[in-house]
């Protein structure tokens, strides 16, 4: 103890005469730091509802609500997050998680009211004071990539090898892989929303994620009787729509349904009873068409204990789907596969028999509904002069033929017109065939309606890519066939959509080839629909117009997949099959 | 039959101290029985904090659990996080970026730093020296403005995750951080002036709260309470986790075993966190702050066991986290030096001990409640 620290303590009165270092609050106020976790804000319009930062909020603060002015919809599910103060605990990982990156957080740490039901609100539609805040919390997707993740990449056949024959291009996720795709999802559902036929996707993508490949299987039978055919060449429109797409890459959702279906050498033995055929209820119905869309329909038909009959002009099932798609992207090996659970399931297919108009009257008037899902059978006209010269022909034909037999003499240089898949299975089979390919669009390349994966993979196998050329005619040459076409820029469209193409100049360009094919779609041929019956329906540009119940509004027919407006691929015509099957339960009644 | 002198009722007086007390650090009570001003007894009594920690842990996803963790330990909630993450990364094998350690050690100084002013303000408060406590306080209130403008809050900082921390330093951080420390740097010696040059504070402290370098051992204490006896132990030391194996310091250890000597040891702590932040803003490397985690939601961590430990401003802390490689942790069990500290200790140390040097040895152990019962 020395006499200086009797002294010593009484030097803090030095302080005194410094300045404070609180603040005389509320005179002086303090903001918060930059990047404060205060009260919420949401960009509503931005905002998808996807339910994620409810599912990540340990307080259960965040509940999904139905607003004003926003209807669910595709992509949408029309909720938005309410916060409740009361439970809120600022830790952010709503913001973090936010799938669009909507949700963020303003600097505001106080806020009175005397209200207490104010408490809880909904941000971005409950107005506050900080809604339009500069300054808060918000996510990085550059440091913590939380709301986006890519994809597991797809195996796939290079492309110098994969020219050489029609062996598959997609080799197809490993379990491992298939485990880490599947547990990406975040389980919004939104995809269901996008999906035509409404499949239940979440759950069977948990199911692959904790490996119940089965019970995927059996998901996806609820409401697809087609799934390997999906997996391999579906639209893929719930991948649009993925959460997770607007941060990072969407989940591949139709690789995981290819997936779960490869595991399995045999669907009938995995789904057992699920696809056995009910009850007889001693009502029969005339399914004409084994595509999607009628197959859908009989076979779920059949599992409510219809007797329900196929018709098909073919000596195989699986329409456009399977004839016209070639074997490096849907191999037949898997049509058997699948054509056994219709057997199963108590369809009765009859192949080879065509439909008239007699025969449409007699089978209106001997079952109890019929199911018209013919599709789409006549190629559309490319109106080019030349047209009709041996050499140029339609793409449709072409595919449906077989092509990779190889006895269709296609020559060494084709064109191929048109920009859909239809343009690319051809361009790519011709490729296969050793021809050199050239690929004529009016458009640009992101206009073309053919999927993004096969116009990249078509570009892998060098063909070459002639976009915004507008075919002028073909002409026939000494070597083989000579297509002209003038070079185009695009001009935007007054009625919205896609840009118009209009020609730059008049100077003609041309390409020698020994084949050119059309490939500008298929319309409807419903010659077989007798005058009596077609006045009654709505018929337009050659497609049947029907009721959401798939119902043409004469007698006891239905209609559904191409030969009734609609997207025109596998799945809406899926979807039209479940959709007609409700029909025609509805009209039995 | 035969009656306990320590509690005859007709010798002692009986009664509560605490749970609702400026003098017990948290909420926890003590219950004595006293001769005069001498106490005979002490039994602590726990349970006013109890929120089951542990229990809701097991019943949140993994990512979850860092808002519930950082509210075990109010004054410093980073250890919490650090071991909680290191658990994590051990178990899932998720890396840290190097930029990364470098911030959690940054912030785990901070954080100690914190502590360590208020604790030693709080030292001083407790014998009745309110203007050490006050300025201890303001001095935290500097580091957590930092906090706050590193991770958008002040006491809850929910910063470090597994793979690393949550967002990169904020512009001219690095700048403040100098700013706070020359701050603190200048104004410390007149808290020494106030608090350890003073005569009453070391009439009050010195041979009082008296540690037996003996118990170190037979109760395992850590920490202040162990270095002030003469203990080298530390976990930055001994078992170096983040970047301290690259930082230049020694294990502060004072011999005098009492409450001053406890004291000294916080005071040289605090010089020894502002000596290692300027270390670690001279040395941190530039590079990503975060590794990519899966799926949150479906985030399956591996199954194993792993026991994470770091230093933290109390001593030894550690956390031991089994997974059965589900969503959401199969047990998680939070080992903070407080158990023993305010337990067993205390309650061997106030017997004897003056009435007025309750709150006195108290918070010389640096005690926390919740950390007790989780």
């Amino acid at each position: 103890m020395k006499f200086t620290d009797v002294i010593s303590p009484f030097l803090a009165w030095s302080r005194a005469a410094r300045k404070a270092d609180t603040i005389p609050y509320p005179k002086q106020k303090n903001p918060g730091a930059d990047r404060y976790r205060g009260f919420h804000i949401n960009d509503t319009h931005k905002c998808i509802g996807c339910g994620r930062c409810e599912v990540i909020c340990e307080n259960a603060a965040i509940d999904m609500v139905k607003v004003e002015g926003i209807e669910p919809g595709r992509g949408d599910s029309g909720l938005r997050p309410k916060v409740d103060y009361g439970r809120c605990c600022w830790c952010a990982l709503c913001v973090d998680v936010c799938s669009t990156g909507s949700l963020a957080m303003s600097n505001r740490y106080s806020w009175i009211t005397e209200d207490p039901d104010s408490c809880t609100y909904t941000p971005g539609f409950d107005r506050k004071d900080w809604d339009n805040d500069e300054k808060g919390y918000r996510q990085d997707n550059q440091v913590l990539n939380w709301a986006g993740s890519s994809r597991e990449p797809m195996p796939v056949e290079k492309p110098e090898n994969r020219v050489r024959g029609f062996h598959e291009v997609v080799k197809g996720y490993t379990v491992k892989q298939a485990v880490a795709e599947a547990s990406r999802c975040i389980q919004c559902g939104l995809c269901i929303t996008a999906c035509p036929a409404h499949m239940h996707i979440p759950d069977y993508l948990m199911a692959i994620s904790e490996g119940r490949f089965a019970e995927a299987v059996k998901l996806f039978y609820d409401n697809n009787p087609l799934p390997e055919m999906c997996g391999k060449v579906c639209t893929r429109q719930c991948e649009t729509v993925c959460a997770l797409g607007y941060q990072g890459e969407s989940i591949a959702i139709r690789w995981l349904k290819r997936f779960a279906c490869e595991q399995f050498d045999s669907l009938a033995d995995v789904l057992k009873s699920d696809a056995e055929p009910g009850i007889p209820n001693g009502r029969k119905i005339a399914v004409v068409g084994a595509g999607p869309s009628g197959l859908s329909a009989a076979y779920y038909l059949s599992r409510k204990g219809y007797e329900v009959h196929v018709y098909d002009r073919n000596d195989k099932g699986g329409g456009v789907a399977w004839q016209a798609i070639p074997e490096y992207r849907l191999p037949a090996d898997g049509i058997s596969k699948q054509m056994e659970v219709f057997r199963k399931a108590g369809v009765r297919l009859h192949y080879g028999k065509d439909i008239t108009d007699s025969l449409l009257g007699e089978l209106s008037a001997k079952f109890d509904a019929v199911y018209l899902a013919v599709g789409l059978q006549k190629p559309s006209e490319a109106r080019m002069e030349g047209e009709d010269l041996p050499g140029v022909r339609p793409a449709f034909e072409f595919l449906v033929n077989s092509p990779e037999k190889g006895d269709i003499p296609i020559g060494t240089r084709v064109v191929v017109i048109g920009g859909g898949n239809v343009a690319m299975d051809t361009a790519r089979t011709c490729r296969r065939l050793g021809a050199e390919v050239t690929l004529s669009y009016r458009r640009r390349i992101e206009d073309m309606p053919a999927d993004g994966e096969e116009i990249h993979e078509a570009m892998e196998e060098s063909i070459d890519f002639r976009p915004r050329t507008i075919p002028l005619r073909v002409e026939k040459t000494d070597s083989g066939l000579r297509y002209f076409y003038l070079e185009a820029e695009m001009i935007e469209n007054p009625q919205g959509g896609r840009p118009l193409p209009r020609p730059k100049d008049d100077v003609e360009h041309s390409i020698e080839a020994d084949t050119v094919f059309t490939a500008i779609g298929q319309t409807g041929d419903i010659d077989f629909i007798p005058e009596s019956m077609a006045k009654e329906m709505d018929i337009k540009h050659g497609l049947i117009v029907v009721n959401q119940d798939q119902y043409t509004g004469y007698g006891n027919i239905f209609a559904g997949g191409d030969i009734t407006p609609g997207e025109g691929d596998a799945i809406t015509a899926i979807a039209d099959g479940l959709r007609a099957v409700r029909g025609i339960e509805k009209l039995l009644s | 039959m035969s009656v306990n002198p320590a509690t005859d009722p007709k010798k002692t007086t009986h009664l509560f101290f605490g749970p609702q007390h400026p003098g017990v650090t948290g909420n926890m009570s003590i219950e004595m029985w006293f001769d005069g001003d001498e106490i005979t007894k002490a039994i602590t009594h726990v349970g006013y904090l109890h929120r089951g920690f542990e229990k809701l842990m097991e019943k949140r996803l993994w990512i979850q659990n860092f808002p519930l963790v950082c509210r075990i330990c109010v004054p410093e909630p980073d250890t919490n996080e650090e071991c909680y993450a290191l658990a994590i990364e051990e178990l899932s094998g998720i890396p840290v970026p190097e930029r990364a350690k470098w911030i959690r050690t940054l912030i785990l100084e901070l954080a100690r730093l914190a502590v360590n002013l208020m604790a030693f303000g709080g030292q001083a408060g407790t014998i009745g020296l309110g203007t050490g406590a006050m300025w201890g306080i303001t001095f935290r209130d500097f580091v957590l403005d930092l906090f706050e403008e590193l991770s958008g809050a002040r006491i809850y900082h929910i910063f470090i995750q597994p793979g690393g921390v949550r967002k990169d330093l904020p512009p001219g951080f690095e700048k403040r951080v100098l700013e706070v420390l020359a701050k603190i740097g200048e104004r410390l010696p007149e808290m020494d002036r106030l608090i350890l040059n003073n005569a009453v504070f070391k009439l009050r402290t010195k041979n009082v709260g008296v540690v037996d370098p003996q118990w170190i051992q037979e109760y395992g204490l850590v920490g202040p309470v162990a270095r002030g006896s003469g203990s080298v132990r530390d976990v930055r030391k001994d078992a170096p986790y983040e970047v301290y194996d690259k930082l230049d310091f020694n294990v502060i250890t004072e011999s005098g075993c009492d409450i001053y000597s406890r004291a000294v040891v916080r005071r040289r702590e605090i010089d020894l966190s502002i000596s290692l932040i300027r270390q670690i803003l001279e040395g941190i490397p530039e590079g990503p702050v975060a590794t990519q985690l899966p799926n949150l939601t479906q985030w399956r961590v591996p199954p194993g066991e792993y026991y994470s430990r770091v230093e933290s401003a109390r001593g030894e802390y550690g956390y031991y986290v089994v997974s059965d490689g589900s969503l959401k942790p199969r047990r998680i069990h939070v080992r903070g030096p407080s158990y023993v500290h305010a337990v067993t200790l205390l309650e061997k140390m106030l017997v004897g001990a003056n009435i007025a040097d309750v709150s006195n040895i108290m918070v010389s152990l640096t005690t926390c409640p919740p950390e007790i019962e989780r």
